[in-house]
C-alpha cells in the first residue's frame, strides 16, 4: 500500500558548461511503485539516474532518495540503493561470481550472506553456466544480466534501471520484464528509463515523459493517452495512386502520413457518421482502401501530440559490446 | 529459498572496520586479476629479463664498471627499472576503471573509495616481488654474485619496495588525470624511459656530457640504484641510501592525499 514516496525530486537542474541539460525537472516515484521515465536520445534520463544515485551534483533543485539528500547524505542514499547504468559497470577481469561476491561485501553483506546471494543471483539471471567464466568473454546480454544482478545483491528497497534493454534481443528483452516485474512484486521502488514506449506502457505504474530536460507530461498509461483525446483511424491504400489522391482528400486532427507504407492516419472522435463521411469522400473519388483500422492511441501518438516530434525518430541503440572495445 | 541461518542483509560496522575490509576486498579483486590474466605478469617479467640478457651479452663487453663486474653493476639498475614500469600498471588501472565505466558502480556503493586505488597500488607490490625474484634468480644465471648478508637483503628489498609504492602512488594521479588509456600508455613510456635511462642503471654517470650527468647524479631514480647496488654488492653508498628513502616518502606524502582529492573530485 502507498505509504509516502521513495524519490522526491524537485526543480532539478544541470548544467554541463553553458548547456543546461536538466532544466527544472520534479518527479515523486512512491514506495513500492515504479515511475517510467520516457525519452528520447539526450532528454537527460541518464542525467536525472546519476544525480539520484549520488554520481553526479546537480547545480539546483532538490533529490531525495528514501528521505536522504543525495547531495549532503550521499552515503546514506547509497546504502537504500541499486544501480544498472546504462552501460553495463562490471570487472571485465573477474569471473561472473567473483564480481558478485566482490559486490556483495562492498555493500557490506558478510562473506556468507555475499556467497548466498551470489548463487540465488546466478541462479535467477540464468548465469549459472558462466558464472566461473572472465565477464570479457560474456556476450553483451549476459553482461547487462549480471549488471543487474550485482544491483540486486544486497536487495536494496530502491531500484534505478537506466535503459535495461536497450541491445538486447526480443528474447532477452522478455526475460528482462519478467525478472523486472519480479522485483517489482517483491516490494521495490523502481526508476526505470526508457526509449521504448511500450516497455513503459507494459511496465509502469506511471509515466513521466522528459524531452530537452523537461518532464513534458505524467501520469499513468491510460490518462496519457487521454490527453491525446481520440481514437485513430488508420487507411492503407492499395496503390502509390491512391495514396497521392487520398492525402489530399482526408483531413482530421493530429494527422499522419506514411508514404511508404501508403497509410494516413487522423484523429476521430470514435462516432460512426465521421468514419463515414471519410470513407465516402474517398469512394467518390475512386480511391482503393485496401485495409481499415480503428484503435486506441499509443504512447507513440502521446509523445507525437506533446512535442511534435516523434520519440524514436533517431532510433538508435547503442551496442552494448561497442562501449567495451 | 532464503537459508535462515546466514543473513542476506548488509551488517553494520565502525568507519575503521569499512576502510580495512573495503581495502581487503579491491586487494583481492586487484590480485584475482593477476591470477585470471597471467599474460600481464608474464609481460611484466619478459621486458626486464630481455632488457638484463641485451646489455649482458650485447653492450656489455663495452662498458666499463671499474672494480665490480657488469652483470653485478646492471642488476640493480633492471631491478628499479622493471619496478618503475611495472608500477604504471597502476595508472593503467586506474585509467580502465574510470573509462570502462566501473567507477560508477564503486561509487555508488556505501564504500571508502580510496579502496579502489590501494587494491591496484597493493597488487603492483605483490606484482613487482614476484617479478624482481624472477630478474634476481635470472641475474645469477647470468654471472650476478650479490655479496649481500641477510641485513643488507632485507634492506634492498626494503628500498625497492618502497620506490615501487611511491611509483605506484604517482602513476594513480596519471591514471585520475588521463583522458584515455592509450594516453596513459604513451605517457607512462615517454616518462619512465628517459628517467631510467638517463641514470646509473645501465652505464656509470662519468661518460655522460656535464648538463646530462649532473640529472644522472641528482635525480631519484639514480639515489634508488646506487643504494641497492650498494647494498647488493658492496659499491660506496654515500649519501643516495637516506636520499632515497626521502625522495619515496616525499613522492607518497604527496601523491597519496592528491589521488584522494582528485578521485572524490572525478565527475562532480
Ligand atoms: N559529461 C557530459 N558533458 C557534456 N554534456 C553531457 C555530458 N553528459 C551528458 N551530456 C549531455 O546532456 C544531455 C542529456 O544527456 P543524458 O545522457 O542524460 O540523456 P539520455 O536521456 O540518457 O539519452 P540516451 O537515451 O541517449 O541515453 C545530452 O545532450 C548530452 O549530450
Ligand atoms: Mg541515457
Amino acid at each position: 500500500m502507498p505509504n509516502g514516496n521513495a524519490i522526491i525530486v524537485k526543480g532539478l537542474r544541470k548544467s554541463y558548461g553553458k548547456t543546461e541539460v536538466l532544466k527544472g525537472v520534479d518527479l515523486v516515484v512512491e514506495k513500492g511503485t515504479m515511475l517510467a521515465l520516457l525519452g528520447p536520445n539526450g532528454a537527460g534520463k541518464t542525467t536525472v539516474v546519476r544525480i539520484l544515485s549520488t554520481l553526479l551534483s546537480h547545480d539546483g533543485g532538490e533529490a531525495s532518495v528514501n528521505g536522504y539528500d543525495t547531495a549532503t547524505q550521499s552515503n546514506e542514499v547509497r546504502s537504500v540503493i541499486g544501480l544498472t547504468g546504462q552501460y553495463a559497470a562490471v570487472d571485465e577481469y573477474l569471473t561472473g561470481r567473483q564480481n558478485l561476491l566482490m559486490m556483495g561485501r562492498l555493500y557490506r553483506l558478510s562473506a556468507a550472506g555475499a556467497r548466498q546471494r551470489a548463487e540465488e543471483l546466478l541462479e535467477q539471471f540464468d548465469l549459472v553456466d558462466a558464472a566461473n567464466r572472465v565477464v570479457k568473454k560474456y556476450s553483451g546480454g549476459m553482461r547487462r544480466r549480471l549488471d543487474l544482478a550485482i544491483s540486486l545483491i544486497a536487495t536494496p528497497p530502491i531500484i534505478f534501471l537506466d535503459e535495461p534493454t536497450t541491445g538486447l534481443d526480443p528474447r532477452s528483452r522478455l526475460a528482462m520484464w519478467d525478472v523486472i516485474r519480479k522485483l517489482m512484486d517483491s516490494g521495490a521502488t523502481i526508476l526505470l528509463t526508457t526509449q521504448y514506449l511500450e516497455e513503459a506502457d507494459q511496465l509502469a505504474d506511471k509515466i513521466a515523459v522528459i524531452d530537452q530536460g523537461r518532464v513534458i507530461a505524467e501520469g499513468t498509461a491510460d490518462e496519457l493517452k487521454q490527453k491525446v483525446g481520440s481514437d485513430r483511424l488508420e487507411l492503407t491504400m492499395a496503390t502509390d495512386a491512391d495514396f497521392a489522391k487520398a492525402e489530399k482528400i482526408v483531413s482530421g486532427d493530429n494527422k499522419q502520413t506514411h508514404p511508404k507504407r501508403r497509410v494516413i492516419s487522423i484523429a476521430t472522435s470514435g462516432g460512426v457518421s465521421g468514419l463515414n463521411a471519410v470513407l465516402s469522400s474517398l469512394e467518390n473519388a475512386g480511391v482503393t482502401v485496401e485495409t481499415l483500422s480503428l484503435h486506441k492511441p499509443t504512447l507513440d501518438d502521446v509523445f507525437l501530440h506533446l512535442t511534435g516530434h516523434g520519440a524514436e525518430a533517431e532510433e538508435h541503440e547503442p551496442n552494448i559490446e561497442e562501449t567495451h572495445v | 529459498m532464503s537459508n535462515a541461518t546466514v543473513s542476506t542483509k548488509p551488517v553494520q560496522s565502525s568507519a575503521l572496520g569499512r576502510i580495512f575490509s573495503d581495502s581487503a576486498t579491491l586487494i583481492k579483486r586487484n590480485l584475482t586479476h593477476i591470477k585470471n590474466n597471467p599474460d600481464q605478469l608474464l609481460s611484466m617479467v619478459l621486458q626486464p629479463v630481455m632488457f638484463m640478457l641485451l646489455f649482458r651479452y650485447v653492450f656489455g663487453g663495452a662498458i666499463n664498471t671499474g672494480g665490480t663486474s657488469y652483470v653485478n653493476f646492471l642488476t640493480a639498475g633492471i631491478l628499479v627499472q622493471g619496478a618503475a614500469f611495472g608500477a604504471t600498471t597502476t595508472a593503467l588501472g586506474v585509467a580502465t576503471d574510470l573509462q570502462r565505466g566501473i567507477i560508477d558502480r564503486f561509487r555508488s556503493l556505501p564504500m571508502f573509495s580510496s579502496a579502489v586505488l590501494i587494491g591496484h597500488v597493493t597488487a603492483d607490490l605483490v606484482r613487482n616481488t614476484v617479478s624482481s625474484a624472477i630478474m634476481i634468480g635470472v641475474g645469477l644465471m647470468v654471472g650476478f654474485r650479490p655479496e649481500a648478508n641477510l641485513v643488507e637483503w632485507l634492506m634492498a628489498a626494503g628500498i625497492l619496495l618502497l620506490f615501487t609504492f611511491a611509483i605506484s602512488w604517482l602513476s594513480a594521479i596519471l591514471g585520475l588525470l588521463s583522458k584515455s588509456i592509450e594516453a596513459v600508455q604513451w605517457f607512462s613510456f615517454i616518462a619512465i624511459f628517459p628517467l631510467t635511462f638517463a641514470s646509473s642503471a645501465f652505464v656509470p654517470t662519468d661518460g655522460m656530457p656535464a648538463g646530462l650527468r649532473w640529472f644522472a647524479e641528482n635525480q631519484p631514480i639514480t639515489h634508488v640504484i646506487e643504494a641497492l647496488r650498494a647494498l647488493l654488492v658492496g659499491t660506496p653508498i654515500d649519501n643516495h641510501g637516506w636520499l632515497a628513502v626521502v625522495w619515496c616518502l616525499g613522492a607518497i606524502a604527496v601523491s597519496v592525499p592528491l589521488t584522494a582529492y582528485l578521485f572524490r573530485r572525478y565527475s562532480k
